[in-house]
């Protein structure tokens, strides 16, 4: 009878981040330190919308051409310009809810970001989105993985205890 | 609680709001030897069911737990 090495691996987690929400960032960023401080693998795919969190708060446009220049603008690339899902009133909103977590002392998602990346947080940017959006690496904050697609994402995901789509 | 005299570190995480207790407790737990022990306190009322959660998730030990004044306190033994 042979041991199943699974059982010996630590507890893995994998998100698929792919909403740039500030109130969905939040939830993925205290997810992923948490279990991270459980001391499980932990896996972060950002895809689609989630990519713009990752860029650079000084860099205020990306994209090749006018329309992905456009959806870059309208999305506000960098983690502090993030929009809540609903409601956000042309900034009202997120800054509300900043300052309501501030007064509660919850840190703000690129701190918790921060926390989750020392403590070895697997960060993936997807490259296909970098490609369809012309998202550049240099313009992406620093300690992220390398790009990868959706099957080294699936690979991660299908050897995880925990996958979550927010 | 006598025992509290010889955690090795205290993590005052008095103030802090989730997940920040389960991070500084964990960070903490790094600097300590197996068998070396340490006492966490936090106000954050989601502490009171995210320690123990988390002491089970790693393997420590929980030696015991009290609350005072709004202030929850764990003694924890790293595994």
């Amino acid at each position: 009878m042979s041991e199943n090495p699974v059982n010996t691996e630590p507890e893995s987690m994998t998100i698929i981040a792919f909403s740039g929400d500030l109130d969905k960032l939040w939830p993925t960023m205290i997810l992923s330190s948490t279990a991270a401080a459980n001391g499980m693998d932990v896996t972060v795919f950002y895809t689609f919308w989630g990519l713009f969190p990752l860029v650079k708060d000084d860099v205020r446009i990306t994209g090749y051409d006018s329309m992905t220049k456009m959806l870059a603008g309208m999305n506000a690339p960098g983690m502090k310009k993030a929009k809540l899902s609903k409601m956000d009133m042309g900034g009202m909103g997120h800054w509300m809810m900043r300052k309501v977590a501030a007064k509660n002392n919850l840190l703000p998602p690129e701190d918790l970001f921060e926390l989750s990346k020392d403590m070895g947080v697997n960060m993936w940017p997807c490259q296909m989105t970098m490609d369809l959006l012309g998202i550049e690496p240099h313009q992406m904050v620093d300690g992220l993985g390398e790009p990868v697609g959706a099957a080294t994402a699936l690979k991660k995901m299908a050897n995880s205890n925990i996958s979550l789509f927010i | 609680m006598e025992a509290t005299e010889a955690a090795k570190t205290t993590v005052d995480a008095k103030g802090q709001s989730c997940p920040m207790p389960v991070l500084m407790s964990a960070k903490a737990a790094k600097e300590l030897a197996p068998g070396e022990t340490m006492l966490i306190e936090a106000t954050d009322n989601g502490a009171r069911s995210d320690i123990p959660a988390w002491v089970d998730q790693t393997g420590n030990e929980l030696i015991e737990s009290s609350e005072e004044g709004g202030v929850m306190r764990f003694l924890v033994r790293k595994k």
